[in-house]
Formats: structure tokens, sequence, C-alpha cells
């Protein structure tokens, strides 16, 4: 009773978090739990971004290109040779892993800017270097992917709870992507609370001392850029499956900054982070495109220039403001808001509770 | 557990706030989805921000059509259209979350006009497969066209790339029959597309292409100095520029640049006189152009008193942000007719079958905004509604119409 | 297929005869010609680039669309009756102060920020320009007229355009007035102090925030020139700039991200670079990638390319 009483509002927030990603295809429509499962997917992508920028202070402003390589993996999996798409995930994490631990060897020699720009300069290629080898990525035609039927057990589970709903694909596939996120986070979270994660914010705050006390600093960074390329390439295989299609321009540049922009305003080093990153990305563009237009009130002169002008400018002025004013992002602000909060509270000598703020991002 | 209650039920109320705003409107009784008593629901994803936003002015000028039929017709048999118009910024990702989002939530009743070819093929076989009508898709790609028998809820519009590019073939082995051939193009499903109607349509002389360069959308216009430069060393005379317009216009210029001098190609989309008024301030001597074309230029004088020419004018002027002479905008008025036509065709019977059985098998069509005498025409054997095209000829200061109509029809299996 | 295996028949043709009158000598230095013209363009913007790293050990990834916007309001001017000759420094002049205020209002806020949100807000800033350059000025592509003639020179036998010419002599002058700048004046020196030792800087008194504003001010300024000389080239739109970014950085970096020369060198070799490779190693289609290469063979072999200083790294 006690340890539930003075647990971390957090938990509970995790709790009511989990209950509503589960309940949620049963109460909305398909085609709105198919936008869920890209938020979770978007949220899976950004929560290794995170191990990599926010934990280990590394940039990359390409990891649309990795989600690529995990899409594509799996769809020449699933088109040319028949394998199973379930295990065609896992197969896609691991082959971007290995690609991205590769990736990491080089990217050691660069400065964090550097690193920006090197990473920069790739996903702007990656659509380009998609095209070219025909055979193998069906070039600029893309490959189709047929959505998959949903396995018996899990239709009539469905069934069951939403009183004979038929589970569509879509709704398959948020499920998917459910278990894998949770799994996914779950990993993480043990990664960042242990050594590794220590290892890890030790190197990003101050690289030469911890190389000094004894930390194997390039094991640890090359280590996170797998680690995070792993995610990357999950999510990848997730979205091709998702959208039922993977081509060239399915990956373009704006996807590799809208993740970066994802996970920093979400709150880098955090866990919950990601998941504000993942609605934020996914959610934005659409509100600033279409919810304008459709307000009523705001006269059609200016909802007509904001649409023209608009997801753009609005993207841009919002980023920056989100810089200055709350560089820690989401979760930072609401962590500093809550400790705030609960110093008047309590009254400012009060160390009770405990709480560690979560960590600044030193990039 | 004090604290447990109160959050449940936050819960509780979050969820059921979800499922109230959630769940799709069901229609009232109607003939179909998206058809009521007085409106028919049309949706369309189209690039509006990003790299090709530049096509984004095709859905106002078509929206600016469906204006000016509402206005002075009172719609299409008494139903004003509707046009819901999605920015897709020419990603798959968010073509298929649109698409989907105006087939399940806005309860469209039909896609019209989508833009792109990945992004297309992307949603294809989805709405294929929920059976709403993927109409009059704005590209050329061959495949939208020649599919039908595989996707029956698909149909394209403009000429297919591979039948224009046939059309030169046939200009060259009537006219230049020995001529030495070098290709840029764009190395995409575009480019690609047309090089393999020029391939095929050449046939047996297809060894007279002896060179062939390609190039990234994301090139430098600058750098093309490179293929084009190999072109000109392989010895070929002929050019053919299978490039979009900004491409076009700098290859134009390279080519005087670097002393070369050859019979040019371009194709249809690059051909709007603007563009060709770019090349020439850009240092494009522009001395033995050739193109096709199936649509009339806003900026070519010779339509000045067309009725046609003039109904375009009207009809554009509901658009304040479109920009009477660019060509996308009157391809937007001339493709936004052909769907009235179909519409009003259907009469009472508005169902989805319908008016996609008439869009893929019964049009038959004189459009004011296509070069006179070509028809739009379906049958239920030849699923491609625009298959003819005139040779143009660059006289220096505008498109001369050279011969008559070519028709690529039943060439294209 | 037909056409695959008439390459190397096209190819040996080339080699054994003089077909349509060009070897293969007059053929390669025709690729190395247009490689410098362009080259002069991608040296023009890479200057802008440097300057911005020295004098905040930042690379701008706005710098481009910022580039583009000051076009437009020359355009813009010209396009009014202003003289090309009067709306060109006019149009500096904005642009300087353009640089200043965004210095000032997005900048400062964050000075001291890790390189990761400088980063971020840059690609925000460049979002924001080529929205509202695209909401102000369309998106259909404009021709910017020249006091250069697009009329050719030859040289050697191959051909370069006069415009082509006066973007190499103007980024020379620009070189050598940067470098003057920077190495030869008291300002020039306060600018680097600031840059790279600010604490010690504002220890002796200089005020490190407004040589970081002069700095992007100067920046804009010369981001402006490259935009205005290229143009005429390039065809003035919102994406302008877009394409030949990467080859611009790819140029800082080679040359040396703080040395000026090294912009304009590493300009020129990119230019020759990415049209032989495009053309006869890896197709035209990978002219980009190219680059990509040369940015990370540079940043992992020789992070400080050819002219550029080592920074000692603080511990």
């Amino acid at each position: 009773m006690q340890r539930l009483r003075s647990a971390p509002p957090r938990y509970f927030l995790g709790v009511i978090a989990l209950l509503f990603f589960i309940g949620l295809p049963t109460v909305v429509t398909s085609f709105q739990s198919s936008e869920w499962t890209q938020v979770l997917i978007f949220a899976i992508v950004i929560m290794g971004l995170n191990i990599l920028v926010g934990y280990s202070g590394q940039i990359s402003l390409g990891h649309g290109a990795l989600m690529a390589v995990g899409a594509y993996t799996s769809a020449i999996l699933i088109h040319r040779y028949q394998v199973d798409y379930l295990i065609t995930i896992p197969i896609a994490g691991l082959l971007t892993g290995v690609v991205g631990f590769a990736l990491g060897i080089p990217a050691l020699r660069l400065s964090a800017l550097y690193l920006a720009l090197a990473t920069f300069a790739l996903a702007v290629v990656a659509p380009s270097l998609i095209k070219r080898p025909v055979q193998l990525t069906g070039g600029v035609q893309g490959i189709l992917l047929t959505p998959p039927d949903p396995p018996q057990f899990a239709k009539d589970a469905f069934g069951a709870v939403t009183g004979g709903q038929e589970m569509t694909s879509d709704q398959w596939l948020y499920y998917v992507s459910l278990v894998l996120a949770l799994l996914l986070f779950w990993l993480a979270w043990n990664l960042v609370r242990h050594r590794p994660g220590r290892a890890m914010r030790a190197i990003r705050d101050r690289e030469v001392a911890a190389a000094s006390s004894g930390i194997n600093v390039a094991a640890y960074k090359t280590m996170a850029f797998g680690i995070s390329a792993f995610y990357a390439g999950i999510g990848g295989a997730l979205y091709g499956l998702s959208i039922g299609f993977v081509s060239p321009d399915t990956f373009p540049l704006a996807l590799s900054f809208q993740l970066l922009v994802g996970a920093v305003i979400g709150g880098l080093a955090s866990i919950a982070g990601p998941l504000v990153g993942g609605i934020f990305t996914f959610w934005l563009p659409i509100v600033s495109s279409q919810f304008v237009a459709s307000q009523p009130w705001i006269p059609t002169g200016i909802a007509a220039a904001f649409k023209n002008a608009g997801p753009q400018v609005s993207y841009g002025a919002l980023l920056i403001a989100i810089m200055i004013f709350a560089p820690n992002g989401v979760v930072g602000l609401v962590t500093a808001g809550y400790g705030r909060l609960q110093a008047r509270l309590r009254g400012a000598g009060d160390r009770g509770s405990g709480q560690m703020p979560s960590d600044p991002q030193t990039v | 557990m004090a604290k447990m209650g109160p959050r449940l039920g936050v819960l509780a109320a979050f969820l059921v706030t979800l499922a109230a705003c959630g769940g799709s409107n069901t229609p009232a009784a109607q003939s179909d989805v998206g058809i009521t008593s007085n409106s028919i629901l049309l949706g369309n994803t189209i690039a509006q921000s990003g790299p090709a936003r530049a096509y984004g002015t095709i859905a106002n000028a078509e929206n600016a059509y469906f204006t000016y039929v509402n206005n002075t017709k009172g719609g299409v048999n008494g139903r004003m259209i509707k046009f819901k118009i999605l920015d897709d910024a020419y990603t798959p990702a968010n073509a298929v979350t649109l698409t989907k989002q105006l087939v399940e939530q806005d309860q469209v009743f039909a896609m019209f006009s989508g833009l792109g070819t990945q992004t297309q093929t992307s949603v294809r076989d989805y709405l294929n497969t929920q059976k709403v009508p993927q109409l009059f898709v704005a590209t050329g790609a061959t495949t939208f066209m020649a599919d039908y028998s595989s996707h029956n809820w698909t149909i394209g519009w403009q000429p297919p790339y591979q039948g224009e590019a046939r059309i030169y073939a046939k200009d060259i082995l009537a006219n230049h029959a020995s001529a030495k051939i070098g290709v840029l193009y764009q190395n995409d499903d575009y480019g690609q597309d047309y090089l393999k109607g020029l391939t095929d349509g050449l046939g047996s002389s297809a060894s007279q292409i002896v060179d062939k360069e390609s190039y990234d959308v994301t090139a430098a216009v600058p750098t093309l100095a490179a293929q084009l430069s190999k072109l000109k060393a392989s010895g070929a005379d002929t050019l053919f520029l299978f490039t979009t317009p900004a491409f076009t216009i700098g290859s134009l210029a390279i080519v005087t640049k670097i002393g070369w001098a050859p019979l040019i190609y371009l194709n249809s989309v690059s051909n709007p006189q603007v563009y060709m008024g770019l090349a020439q301030k850009s240092g494009a001597a522009l001395g033995n152009v050739t193109s096709v074309g199936y649509i009339k230029d806003p900026t070519d004088p010779q339509w000045a008193s067309d009725d046609g020419m003039k109904l375009y004018k009207t009809v554009i002027a509901n658009c304040t942000t479109c920009n009477v002479m660019d060509g996308f905008n009157i391809y937007g008025v001339a493709v936004a007719y052909t769907m009235v036509d179909i519409l009003t065709q259907a009469g009472s019977v508005m169902t989805r079958k319908n008016v996609m059985d008439i869009a893929a098998k019964g049009l038959n069509e004189t459009n004011p905004f296509l070069l006179p005498g070509v028809k739009v025409k379906t049958t239920p054997s030849d699923h491609f509604p625009i298959t003819q095209e005139q040779v143009i000829h660059w006289s220096g200061t505008g498109w001369t119409l050279q011969g008559s109509l070519i028709d690529e029809r039943g060439t294209i299996k | 297929m037909l056409v695959g295996s008439l390459a190397p028949a096209a190819d040996a043709a080339n080699f054994a005869a003089d077909l349509g009158g060009e070897t293969l000598v007059q053929e390669l230095i025709q690729q190395v010609v247009s490689g410098i013209a362009s080259g002069g363009i991608f040296a023009s913007l890479a200057l802008a680039l440097v300057l911005i790293y020295n004098a905040m050990g930042l690379v701008n990834f706005a710098q481009g669309e910022m580039a583009m916007f000051a076009t437009f309001i020359a355009y813009t001017l010209i396009s009014h009756g202003v003289n090309y000759f009067i709306a060109f420094p006019l149009t500096l002049g904005l642009a300087f102060v353009g640089g200043v205020l965004i210095e000032r209002a997005v900048i400062r806020p964050v000075e001291r920020a890790p390189v990761l949100t400088l980063v971020i807000v840059t690609l925000g800033l460049a979002t924001l320009i080529n929205g509202a350059a695209g909401f102000l000025f369309g998106y259909t592509p404009n021709y910017f007229s020249s006091p250069f003639s697009a009329h050719t020179v030859n040289i050697f036998g191959a051909f370069a355009s006069y415009q082509d010419l006066s973007v190499i002599v103007v980024s020379a002058i620009v070189l050598v007035a940067i470098y003057l700048l920077l190495q030869r004046t008291t300002l020039g020196l306060t600018l680097r102090a600031a840059a790279h030792h600010p604490e010690a800087s504002r220890l002796l008194g200089v005020r490190v925030s407004w040589m970081l504003a002069l700095g992007w001010g100067l920046a804009s300024a010369v981001g402006a020139v490259s935009g205005i000389m290229v143009a005429p080239i390039l065809l003035l739109e919102p994406n302008m700039m877009q394409t030949i970014i990467i080859y611009a950085f790819a140029a800082a970096v080679l040359g040396g991200i703080d040395s000026p020369l090294g912009a304009v060198v590493g300009g020129l070799i990119v230019g020759v670079t990415v049209n032989l490779v495009g053309a006869y190693v890896v197709g035209g289609d990978l002219e980009l990638a190219v680059a990509l290469a040369i940015i990370v063979g540079v940043l992992v072999i020789k992070p400080n390319g050819l002219f550029g200083r080592a920074a000692a790294r603080n511990v």
C-alpha cells in the first residue's frame, strides 16, 4: 500500500497509457487504428533514435534511410523469397542493426556537427541509391505488399471483446506493432537503467573523462548506433507492412528530419518522450494541413493563406519556438512543471519525493 | 487505492470521448457512399507541399471547374460537387493514410485525379479491394491504363507516356530515318516509361539509339552538362529529352552552350510555351525542336479567341491562387470536365459501379480544352481515354501543329 | 535486351573513330570545363557556409534558403524597375540586415545550447524560409536576368558561358574580400576569436553576441551574392538552392570548413569530380551520391579538409 502511494505518478500514467493503447482498436474505426499504428511505429524508431541521440550523444539525420533498409529487407524477403512476414520483422531489425553498427564505426571520428552533416547527406542520397539495384528493390516501381490476414486466434479474441466485429488487417497490424513497441520500450528501459545506459550518459556528458575512467567509448558508441538502427529496422519493416508498399520516395529526407524533431520534441533521454514524439510526428502534418482549413471561425482568406503557406511555415516556426522555450521537449516541460508544482505543494525544503529531473540533453 | 478510482474514471471518460469522436457517420439512405440527395463527395490526394508542390495547383484548378459547374448549373443533376483535397507531399506513406481517411472516414464517393505514379500505385490495390473508383489518375504511367484487367476500379486520363514516345518513334521513322539518337531521361517511372515507348516504337531501328544517359530528380541542373556532353560525344544528331520541366529548360540551354545543335524532341509535360520562353532566355537556341501536344496551351495566341480557351479563363477565375498561364491548370480544368461528364451521364444511377463503368467503358467525349479532334474515349475493350496527340514544331515564337492527329490507340498491350 | 547490348558497341565506336567530329580528349576537356563551371556555383554558396562556420562553429542548414530568399528580393526589386547594379548592393544590404535580425531573434536565445538544438533550429529556419518564399513568391520558375550573357566562350575547344565565368570571377572576388576581412582586419580577428574562444573574448571586453550577429549578417550577404549570380543559370524558384546545398557542403568540407580558399578550391574539385565520376564511372543518376562519398570520405580520412585548421578538443 505504502509503495503504491509513493510510487511516482509516471507509473500510473504508464498504466493508463497501456490500457488506452490496448483498448483503442475496439472502440475506434479500423482506419483510425491504422493511424495509431503509425504513431507506434514512429515511437519505436524514435526510441531507437533517442538511444543514439539522447543517451549516447550522437546526432543522426539519417534514420529515415535506416528505416528504408528495414522496410526493404522485409519487403524483399516477403516478395521474392516468400518468407512469412512476421519472421521478416526481426530479420529486418537485425540486418539494419548490423548496417547501423557498421555506420557507427566511421561515425566515431566525426564530431557532432559533422555527423549531422554526413547523416543528412545520407538521407538525401538514399532514394537515388535505392533506385539503382532495380532487380532487387524494384527500383522506382517499388514493391507492393499484400495486407496480412489476422490469424484465427486473434480474430476470435477480437470478436469476443467487441461483440462480433471482424478484425481487419489494419487492426491486426496495430496489435503486432503494439506488442513490439512494448517489448522494445521495455528493452530500452532496461538498457538505460543499467550499466550500458550509465556508460552512454557518461560518454555523452564528458567523453574524455569517461574514457579515462575505463569506459570503452568506441564500443558503446558503435553499439548505440547498432541498437538504434535495430529499432529503426523494425520500425521500417512495420512501416512497409502497414502502408502495403515500399518505394524510394517513401523515405525522403523529410522523414529523417521529422523523426529527429519528434525525438527532441518528445524529450530526449526519457522513455516516455518517444511516445510523445511519435504522436507529434504523425499528427502534426495532418493537423496543420487539415485542421486549420476546416475551422469555420477562421476567415477564409486567412485559412487559405495558411493552407498555402501554412504547413511549412508553421512547422518551422513551431520547431524554433520549441527549441528556444522548451529544449527538453514535452516530457522535460511536464517534468519540470510537475516538479515545480510539487515543490510548491510541499514547501520548499522537502526533498521527500526523491524524483530526479530528467537528464538535460547535452549533445 | 484511493488514487486509482479517479484515474480509472479519467481513463473511462477519455475512451468514451474518443469513441464518440471516432466512429464514422452512418450515411443516411442514399444510392451509394458519398452521395446525398444534393451532393457528391469526391476525394483527392496531391502534392501541395514538398519538392513536387508545383503540381498542387492542378487540384485547385479542378476545384475551380467544380465551383463553376455548381454555380452555373446547380451542380450535376441537382447535386453539388464537393471536392476534398488532401496534401500527401508526393509520399506514398501519406497517400495511403490520407486515401484511407477519405474512403473510411470522410466516406467519399470516388477518388479523383490522384497525382503521382508511386503514390497512386501505393493506393491502387486498396481502392480496388474496397471497390472505390480511382478515377482519372494524374499520371501518364502506362500501367494505370494498361492494367485494367487486373485493376478494374482504376482508370487513367492523359495519354500514356509510352504512347507519346511511340509517336516520336513514328516521326523518326517517317522523317529522320537515319537519325543517330541520344536520350536523356529521368531515372524514374516517368523517364523509364518514355524510354520504353521509344524503344518499342522504333522496333528494329532501336539500334539507332547510340547512347542514353539518366539523371536523378535530386540532380543540380548544371551537372547535367556531364550527361549532355557525353551524349554529344557519342555522335548522336538527335536528342530526346524525357525530362521534367526544370531539367528540360536547363538541358536546352546546356545543349546550346556546349556547341551542339541536334534535332531535339522534348515531351509534352515540358512543352508549355512559358517553359520554352524561359529556355530561350537562358540561352537555348531552340533551332529544331519537336514535341507533341493534346491540350490547348493558354499562352498560345492561336487559341486567344477560341471558345474553349475563353471558357477556361472564366472557370479559372474561381481559383484565386491559380496562374491562368500555367499549363497544369488547363489540364486540371480539362480532366474535371470529363469527371463532370461521367457524373452527368450516370444520371439517377449514382452508384460507384455505374460511374466506374461509364469511365472505363462508356466515355465518348469532345473536350473543349483539348486540341480539336481529340476524343476522350473508352470502350469495353480499350481503356485508354486519350490516345491522340499531334506533332508540334517550334517556330521560334510558338508551336505550330504539324500534320494531323496521330492515334496510338490499340498499340499498347 | 536490344538496347542494353548496344552500349559496348557504341563505346567502341567512340574510341575508334572520330564520330561527329569529337574525340575523347575533347569530350574530357568539355567535362572538366563544365565541371569547373558548376563548381563555381557550389563554391559561391560554400563561401557563405564557411563564413558562418568562422563566426560560430556551426554549419547553417538554412544558408541556401536564406540565399534564395534574398535572390527573390533582388528579383522583386528588378521587376519593379530598379536597375540591376543598384538592386544588387541594395539586396546585399537587406540580406545583411536580415541575417543580423535572424541571429538576434532565433539564434541568440540558443547561442549556448548544444549542437543538436542549433542543428534543429537551423533546419526549422530552412523549412520556414522555404515555405515563406513559396507563399510570397509562388512556385513557378522565373528567369533572373543577368548583365552577363549566356553566350559561350571557347576554352581549348570546350565551351562555357559568360555567366559561368562571372560566377567564378565573382566568387574569387568574394573569397579575397572574406580572406582580407578575416585575416587582415581587427574586426575579422575579433570575429574569429569570439567564435573559437568565447569566454576568453568576453573577458577581453568583446561583445561576443554581437560578433555572432555580424557573422550571420555577412554570411547572409555572401549567400545573397551566390544566389544572384547563380539564379540566371538555375532558374529562380523556392527550391532553387536545395539541389546544390549538398554539393556546397561537400565543397566546404573538402576545402576545410573554416577556409574560404578551401571553399572555392573544394567547389571546383567537387564540380569536376561529380561530372567525371557521374559520366564515366557510376552513371548520371548517382551524381549526388558522389557528393555524399566526398563528404564522408573527407570527414573520416582528413576532417580538416585541404586547407582547414585543426581545432583542439576541449576536455
